[in-house]
């Protein structure tokens, strides 16, 4: 089992006041929050909200207009790859080159991670995530299902301390989502790592996230744990809470309180 | 193996499997240099059979000449497809989020190019030895610098197009085939700098392309290494590598900050 990752600082994710503009447009507006180490922030929101603009801020293939990131105590804007390092990064719309096998592209990604033993990790993920029967074929002719295993086989391949997961499960049939959130809390139990979770899949939120940080237009507009939103919108499911929030409900249903 | 070695093999080997897989790919790396040599080998066979000698010594020029610029030409689609082949297979948001940094993507293309080169210019030149007697190697140890250099301009010149990819997007894409066609005519490449208008010969003599074919031409034709051509082409090389790896540096970041990397091939 792998050690908490941060011993001296609480929070595997530090945000500060953070902002992305693109032109007059203002994707993500002044938003601070924590994610302590070990623990599963849901970042949810309606399309456009920002949440995919967060992760690849945090990621720092985006850089911000002001604010700051800190990930496992390293400052993003100044030495983002050594955090990089101890990251690993899943969405549905980025793609792994579709003419290399499975295991070809795992392998690639093993030397990019500095993986040691990458064949022996390979194999412990292609039976961990069941690869094998599809390990060697392209990875263009995966089904949706297989080509989240995949993904999922990727970021893990260097057993992250940090997550940040980009819709997930998105386009999966039920089994396979379940089958996935498993896999997650699996692999969150295992080995302590922290995850950013960016979903609109609110039973998945509920079931994985300890805390969830709303955001509309950019801004947080609401945070706390499932358990805490649930009470204070009066709602029973997250579905409710979010649609109280997406239509601006939440003074009605304080309101009907 | 240093992480960072890892990192560049990783890439490196990501391109070297598409090759495994598909024998078409490693065909066309060969196709257009073999090509391009049977073409102008029977065009100068054919001149030099029916002038004599003196034409004959300028066919080994315009084969030789042939030759050296495929090396430009593969060292410059080498680089320049390997990142387009990122971008068409929608892998940019991982490699760039990945600990790999920007100049190891850049080692890892160059690499590539290399092998790409050898791969796509070797048959040729075997080709033109076993149909012409042309050996290019005759050249001499001098012929390593010639190589060096255009292997050098090609990649500077590729550095140019992916920062135009990543200025532009998938727009510029055509420029990886494109670019160095176009700067063929002030590469001296079948023609001495001296047949250009005077007002282009600053043009050609700012490419270190231009200062290698003169001196291969020195070598060929009055059989002497032309070392201030040569002297010119490092320095020229060496000054646009230089501008070339600032602009791709300027515009990878201009990248992150458009969020242009995510979605440059849309």
């Amino acid at each position: 089992m792998a050690p908490n990752p941060i011993a001296t600082n609480p929070n595997a994710i530090t945000v500060e006041h953070l902002s992305k503009r693109y032109g007059t447009t203002l994707a993500v507006d002044d938003i601070s929050f924590t994610v302590p180490a070990g623990a599963t922030l849901g970042l949810l929101g309606g399309n456009g909200a920002g949440k995919t603009t967060t992760i690849a801020l945090l990621l720092g293939i985006l850089i911000p207009t002001t604010g700051s990131l800190h990930v496992l105590g390293h400052d993003m804007a100044r030495d983002r790859f050594a955090a990089l390092a101890r990251m690993n990064f899943s969405s549905p719309y980025v793609a792994l080159p579709s003419r290399l096998s499975v295991a070809e592209n795992l392998r690639v990604y093993g030397h990019l991670y500095d993986v040691p033993h990458i064949g022996q990790r390979i194999a412990e993920l292609s039976r961990e995530l069941d690869l094998d029967e599809f390990l060697h074929r392209p990875a263009g002719q995966l089904s949706a299902g297989q080509k989240t295993r995949v993904a999922l086989a990727k970021a893990l391949i260097n057993r992250p301390d940090v997550l940040l997961l980009d819709e997930p499960t998105a386009s999966l049939d039920p089994d396979t989502g379940d089958w996935v959130r498993g896999v997650m809390e699996r692999y969150r139990a295992e080995s302590g790592c922290t995850i950013l979770l960016a979903s609109h899949n609110m039973d998945e939120v509920e079931r994985l996230c300890d805390n969830v940080v709303m955001l509309k237009r950019g801004r947080i507009v609401d945070q706390g744990s499932p358990a805490e939103l649930l009470v204070r919108y009066g709602r029973e499911d997250m579905v409710e809470v979010f649609l109280d929030i997406a239509r601006d409900r939440r003074q009605a249903a304080e309101a009907a309180l | 193996m240093k992480a960072s070695t890892r990192r560049i093999w990783g890439m490196m080997y990501r391109h070297l499997a598409l090759y495994r897989r598909s024998w078409p790919r490693l065909l066309e790396l060969a196709y257009w240099p073999v090509l391009q040599m049977c073409i102008w080998g029977f065009t100068a066979s054919y001149l030099a059979a029916r002038m004599g000698n003196p034409v004959a010594v300028a066919a080994g020029a315009l084969l030789g000449g042939v030759l050296l610029w495929e090396v430009a030409l593969r060292s410059q689609m080498g680089v320049a497809i390997g990142f387009l082949e990122e971008l068409w297979s929608r892998n940019l948001g991982h490699v760039f989020v990945s600990p790999l940094r920007p100049w190891e993507l850049v080692a890892a293309l160059i690499g590539m190019s290399m092998i790409r080169m050898l791969v796509g210019v070797v048959p040729a030149i075997l080709l033109a030895w076993a149909l012409y007697a042309y050996n290019l190697f005759a050249l001499g140890p001098i012929l390593v610098l010639f190589f060096a250099n255009l292997m050098i301009m090609g990649w500077w010149v590729a550095l140019g197009v992916v920062s135009l990819i990543l200025r532009h997007g998938a727009g510029a894409e055509a420029l990886a085939w494109s670019v160095l066609f176009g700067l063929t005519p002030f590469s001296a490449v079948f023609y001495p700098v001296a047949v250009l208008p005077a007002a282009l010969r600053p043009v050609a003599l700012a490419l270190p392309s231009a200062h290698v074919f003169e001196g291969m031409r020195a070598v060929l034709l009055h059989n002497e290494i032309a070392w201030n051509h040569m002297a010119w082409a490092v320095g020229l090389n060496v000054a646009w590598t230089l501008a070339a790896a600032l602009v791709f540096a300027r515009q990878f970041r201009a990248a992150r900050v458009r969020g242009a990397l995510l979605s440059i091939g849309e």
